[in-house]
């Protein structure tokens, strides 16, 4: 989780001499660039993509602009128009409900209940893939999809920015 | 169902337990405004939601904080505090809840995730493992790709530009998962490494509520980046 390094790095002033980036942000940064070159024309079917928002990257970590990165990559990668946001959004998202340990603390039922606003939320864009960069929120929706009967994909951000990857 | 408190049973032991751990915590300045409440998914499980838990706090209802699982409930994931008109960090003093449970009493699965990181990584596989899942993969999709047949995927490469944690789960269980991230290191040309220790991405030791654990891990962490003399470490999540 990004903001347990970044903010475990702050609150303990740990010394380092690395700079501590996020890949979504390297993503958008190599993309504008022109050093990872991706095409959206393999998204012929009109796959619909929405996103979720990683509260340890966006809210607690590097903010809105990391947002922006997620967006304007998945944009590239599976087509402007097949983007559709979810409502709230970027840092006033809601969790997914995976996170804090809530996967691991055994309490089934009440991380289930928590992600139904969730479901409901993704449920309103009618999504073919939901992206989910962080593992733990890749879980739940995955579980949630799974529990509450939806009927899209639940995948990493990765998977498709190879299939639309041009090779030179 | 709520019932009269009783004002010779106030305990005020809690709420300086937190102000101790977390001087900014500004409990008193809630307006009780219910703005967290409404963004809260986690509203009204285990009965509570963080408007009443501020309250029960600052109405020195210890007993019932300290009882109940609504601390394993909220995600520490920030929305109120996002939401709140005076910057109250709930989270921060549900983290402190968490810490102060005996280790025996917190639920086994995540208090094992947190230990098992101490040792190196969430889902406890040795390290000589995740290095040989890393190569066992890497050759099998340079035999089988022929287009990738250049694939890398360096561990302890000292020098290198970029350092890459990868979250325990894909050597674990899904070790096919690693390979797209390669696979867009590599056409983007960038020189990088993993390491053969502390190499996990995810960091379970946030959520237990024990500070010396989370510094522990993440203090491992920054010595092997830096002892591999990286510019840039990318965190993957």
């Amino acid at each position: 989780m990004y903001y347990a390094t970044l903010e475990g790095l702050r609150r303990f002033k740990i010394p380092h001499k690395f700079r501590f980036v996020s890949i979504i942000t390297l993503y958008a940064q190599w993309i504008r660039e022109g050093r990872l070159k991706v095409d959206p024309s393999w998204n012929k079917e009109g796959l619909r993509f929405t996103v979720q928002d990683p509260c340890k990257l966006v809210r607690q970590g590097i903010g809105d602009e990391v947002a922006e990165d997620l967006r304007f990559v998945i944009k590239a990668v599976a087509g402007e128009e097949n983007f559709v946001d979810v409502w709230p959004n970027r840092s006033n998202n809601y969790c997914c409900g995976g996170g804090g340990g809530a996967l691991q603390s055994g309490f089934v039922d009440n991380r289930r209940k928590y992600g139904e606003l969730k479901f409901k939320q993704l449920m309103a864009v009618e999504p073919d893939v939901v992206i989910t960069p962080c593992h733990n929120c890749h879980t739940q929706i995955k579980d949630l999809c799974d529990h509450y009967g939806g009927r899209w994909q639940t995948t990493h951000l990765w998977n498709w920015i190879v299939k639309a990857l041009v090779n030179s | 169902m709520a019932s009269p408190l009783e004002i010779n049973r106030l305990d005020q032991r809690l709420k300086g337990i937190i102000t101790d751990a977390f001087p900014q915590a500004q409990i008193e300045y809630c307006l009780t405004c219910g703005m967290c409440v409404s963004g809260c998914p986690a509203s009204g499980i285990e009965g509570l939601d963080p408007r009443k838990f501020l309250r029960l706090l600052l109405l020195g209802q210890d007993e019932e904080l300290l009882s109940s699982n609504w601390i394993y409930a909220c995600t520490l994931c920030a929305r109120c505090r996002h939401a709140c008109p005076m910057g109250i960090d709930i989270g921060r003093m549900v983290y402190v809840l968490r810490g102060l449970r005996p280790r025996e009493e917190r639920p086994p699965n995540l208090q094992r995730s947190c230990d098992l990181q101490k040792q190196s990584n969430s889902t406890g596989i040795p390290n000589e493992d995740f290095v040989w899942v890393v190569n066992d993969v890497l050759e099998e999709v340079r035999e089988n790709e022929p287009e990738w047949r250049d694939l890398r995927a360096p561990i302890d490469k000292a020098g290198a530009e970029y350092y890459l944690n990868q979250n325990a789960k894909e050597p674990t269980v899904e070790p096919e998962e690693m390979v797209p991230l390669w696979k867009i290191l590599h056409a983007v040309g960038i020189d990088w490494t993993y390491s053969s220790k502390w190499w996990d991405g995810a960091n379970y030791c946030l959520f237990t509520g024990d500070p010396e654990d989370w510094e522990f891990t993440v203090r491992k962490q920054a010595e092997t980046v830096d002892a591999l003399g990286v510019r840039y470490y990318i965190n993957t999540e």
